[in-house]
């Protein structure tokens, strides 16, 4: 098998607040193929915002990458490593700011947010703003590429293109809006798009239309995508392989079929258990207990075991890391020791009670319990 | 707990288990256009440079709705953005005057009430918004959070309330010790359970849901409707719970209401609605949710453009410009794959979505060069013809006079009832398709 287009290896991004250090992301790994579409998927709060940015090297002070190395078609968009004296630094392989501005974001990885509106000049027109873009990237003349812009517009499902390019943004449904910012995004024809909740703030009828669009552009364009989102059905839908995420960590890693039909860790399983589902009427809900704790001061061990229905004894001292747990036989990680791969005490350790009553007192976190 | 034989407001007037709570007849809300984008556009100067009277213009939020909410029943309410959901909800608590209709609680009218009586009724009718962040005041502690409507209504001594506050914090799944807590010590999922404490506090029949669990991450969403449910079945709770996300709402109600812009489409039993659509509106909705699970057929039904503007609304049926199913104008003969290719072209025309203006191959695409015979197939070639004269608004007018504005989708209202498949519930359907 050829090299993965996009690597992540062992990232990690801390923030430096007044209350003390969140770990957002805390050593996650993973990969993206030619073509492919990966989810990256999980609740608030989890660190998939903060990982993405980190791949574009757009974590935002007091935050910052403070370990890992991604490489993408080869070449190291960063690399940190901890020196002699404990603090962190980039290696001579991290391709400079300059390097990376010009020749990689935007032509070659391209970024999509959740609220078009952030992306978008509300001061300058539509067609404009995407001719800019274009004409800056691409090297073409401004009428080649107003030409482009009104194509792209047009490719992109926008109605009316040549008339509405001289639009401002509030003129255009939150829809169009995300519409333009694919149209930007595939404007250079790069090989990878980052869409983080793309389609997260949009009606459902409309999310359709977007994720309609994506499938169409993905065939054409043969673009691979990271998608974001914090919902099991866009993943079911659009994703080729998942990792989901808890609290800084990927916690499951597999291909979209073996995640939903032979799920390997609690945490995945309760969240597929606690979604009410369009397609069948579900009389009782199974919630997961508590709340996600904070990434300030995740607890030691596995990070779920606060909220796991298999927490034992052991699962408060060892950390997992996510292994293979299907003996190779198809790509599928999880961290858990429940599983043979981990050679620890969990089968002869005692269950822990999780969730009842006691969590009150402590940050509120077991507060959310049903019962 | 206090019982609601207690409340000083059941008696005479007590109605029971099934039977109408709350009667929304013919309820319109209009809100005059003063500010946003559509004023802005006509924001013309005369010569005295002082802006143009361009004569008002109302924004038709709600328009003639009915529908009746049961004792005892949830009633889902699913629409998109902007349909008009939250001003139905804001209505029917009269924090809105309805613009025309009426709102009939227990029987009477809402606006009859005043004094003593008024006060009494708004006790019985309680709500829950959206951001559990907002609707908290900072400053308070959750204890007098929950007391205020009690207080408010002259209920129980200060012991009292705060004995029942502390019960009905642990009724909603939080610890009672938490009753000297400042909301924000709070995650989302139990600042919504602190609302619904509250909303339970002063004992009311009915509560009015607006996105209640919208806000929250899907797990916390879970919890929080596990104990709506409970609390229903436990005080005997009306809720009219309002919601875009038909998997929630499929969770939680009894019947279902589906709106777009600013009317009802479809009212049906939670089962017949999710297993027999059948308005093309709530098809294209229900055909839109991506399903949780990777195996399920990968149709994805994708309806074209965006919602009108609720301020110049189209005639007839509302959703007539996004619908895949166009009924056939009747003066035309035309066989369904020949209507099929009229509308099509039709809609590619009006979105301007392509740049060839040859005839013969316009033809070629969109009527695989049979353009049909007669009246229809003349105005179609006259549209073709424009559009080689590269006039293409007269082109667009012309298919959309000759055919859209033509077909009874445009010309009368639907308001249809079906025999349900499932259930004995009443199953009422806003499209002409039913009308045999
Ligand atoms: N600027 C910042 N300063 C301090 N902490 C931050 C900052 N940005 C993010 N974090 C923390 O990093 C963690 C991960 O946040 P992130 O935004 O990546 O989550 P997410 O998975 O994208 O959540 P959501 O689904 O809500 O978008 C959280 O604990 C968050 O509070
Ligand atoms: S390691 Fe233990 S607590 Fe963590 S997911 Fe597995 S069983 Fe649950
Ligand atoms: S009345 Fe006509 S336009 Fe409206 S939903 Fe029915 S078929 Fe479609
Ligand atoms: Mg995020």
């Amino acid at each position: 098998m050829s090299a993965p287009l996009l690597r992540v290896d062992d990232l990690q991004v801390q923030f430096f607040t007044e209350d003390g250090v969140v770990r957002a992301v805390d050593g996650i790994s993973f990969d993206v193929r030619e073509g492919e579409l990966v989810g990256l998927v999980g609740e608030s709060g989890a660190g998939k915002s903060v990982a993405v940015s980190a791949i574009m090297r757009l974590v935002e002070s007091p935050g910052r990458i403070v370990g890992g190395h991604i490489e993408f078609k080869g070449e190291t968009l960063i690399e940190v490593e901890r020196g002699d004296d404990g603090e962190s630094y980039r290696t001579d392989a991290t391709i400079p700011d300059g390097e990376l501005r010009e020749r990689i974001r935007g032509r070659e990885i391209a970024i999509i947010f959740q609220d078009p509106m952030e992306s978008l000049n509300p001061v300058f027109t539509v067609g404009g703003q995407l001719r800019e873009f274009i004409e800056l990237n691409r090297d073409l003349s401004e009428e080649d590429a107003r030409e482009e812009a009104v194509r792209m517009l047009r490719e992109v499902g926008i109605p009316e293109a040549a008339a509405r390019y001289d639009d401002y943004p509030h003129q255009f449904s939150g829809g169009m809006r995300q519409r333009v910012l694919i149209a930007m995004a595939l404007a250079c024809e790069p090989a990878l798009i980052i869409a983080d909740e793309p389609t997260t703030a949009l009606d459902v009828t409309v999310e359709a239309q977007i994720l309609d669009l994506v499938d169409e552009l993905q065939e054409r364009y043969d673009t691979s995508f990271v998608w974001v989102t914090h919902d099991m059905g866009v993943v079911a839908e659009i994703c080729d392989r998942v990792n989901v995420m808890y609290l800084g960590e990927i916690v499951e890693q597999a291909p979209v079929d073996d995640l939903f039909y032979d799920t390997q860790h609690p945490y995945t399983e309760a969240l597929l258990d606690s979604v009410p589902r369009p397609d069948e009427t579900v009389e009782e809900l199974n919630p997961i207990k508590g709340v996600m704790p904070e990434a300030i001061n995740p607890p030691a061990g596995c990070r779920f075991h606060t909220r796991c229905p298999d927490a034992r004894e052991a699962c408060k001292t060892t950390n997992p890391d996510c292994r293979d747990v299907t003996d190779g036989v198809t790509e599928h990680r999880a961290a858990c020791i429940k599983h043979d791969a981990f050679e620890t005490t969990y089968e002869g350790s005692p269950p822990l009670e999780t969730g009842s009553g006691g969590g009150f007192d402590v940050s509120l976190s077991g507060g959310e319990t049903d019962d | 707990m206090t019982e609601r034989a207690s409340s000083a407001s059941d008696g005479a007037d007590a109605v029971g288990f099934g039977e109408p709570l709350v009667e929304i007849q013919n309820v319109s809300k209009h809100f005059p256009n003063e500010e946003g984008m559509f004023s802005w556009l006509s924001f013309n100067r005369d010569a005295d440079g002082l802006p143009i009277e361009t004569g008002r213009e109302w924004v038709r939020a709600v328009e003639d709705v009915s529908f009746t909410i049961r004792k005892g029943e949830t009633l889902g309410l699913v629409g998109e953005s902007g349909c008009g959901k939250s001003t139905l909800a804001r209505t029917i608590l009269r924090l809105l005057e309805p613009t025309e209709g009426s709102i009939y609680f227990k029987g009477t009218d809402l606006a009859d009430l005043s004094g003593e009586r008024l006060r009494n009724t708004r006790k019985d009718i309680q709500m829950i918004f959206q951001d559990p962040q907002s609707s908290l005041d900072p400053r308070m502690k959750v204890g007098k959070i929950v007391e205020e409507p009690m207080q408010a209504h002259g209920m129980l001594d200060s012991e009292g309330r705060a004995a029942r506050a502390q019960e009905l914090l642990e009724k909603v799944g939080l610890d009672p010790q938490h009753y000297n807590r400042y909301p924000h010590a709070f995650s989302g999922g139990q600042r919504q359970r602190i609302n619904l404490a509250r909303a339970l506090s002063v004992n009311p029949d009915f509560i009015v849901c607006d996105e209640p669990v919208s806000a929250l991450d899907v797990s916390i969403q879970a919890q929080v409707l596990n104990t709506m449910r409970d609390l229903q079945k436990e005080f005997g709770l009306t809720y009219l719970f309002i919601a875009h996300d038909l998997s929630v709402i499929r969770h939680i109600s009894d019947r279902v209401a589906v709106m777009y812009l600013g009317q009802l489409v479809e009212l049906a039993d939670k089962q017949e609605l999710f297993e027999n659509p059948t308005h093309p509106y709530t098809q294209a909705l229900l055909d839109s949710i991506p399903v949780p699970d990777p195996r399920a057929d990968g149709h994805r039904g994708v309806l074209e453009g965006d919602v009108p503007s609720p301020i110049d609304p189209p005639s007839g049926c509302r959703f007539r410009t996004r619908c895949p199913e166009l009924i056939t104008p009747a003066e035309y003969d035309l066989t369904d794959a020949e209507w099929e290719r009229v509308r099509s072209f039709m809609r590619h025309v009006k979105r301007r979505d392509f740049t060839e203006t040859d005839p013969d191959a316009l033809s070629q695409r969109y009527f695989d060069g049979q353009i049909p015979s007669g009246d229809a197939g003349d105005k179609v070639s006259a549209a073709i013809d424009d559009i080689a004269a590269d006039d293409w608004d007269a082109a667009a007018e012309r298919l959309q006079n000759a055919f859209a504005e033509q077909s009874i989708c445009a010309r009368e209202e639907p308001d249809y009832e079906v025999d349900p498949e499932y259930g004995a519930d009443r199953h009422t359907v806003a499209c002409h398709l039913c009308r045999e």
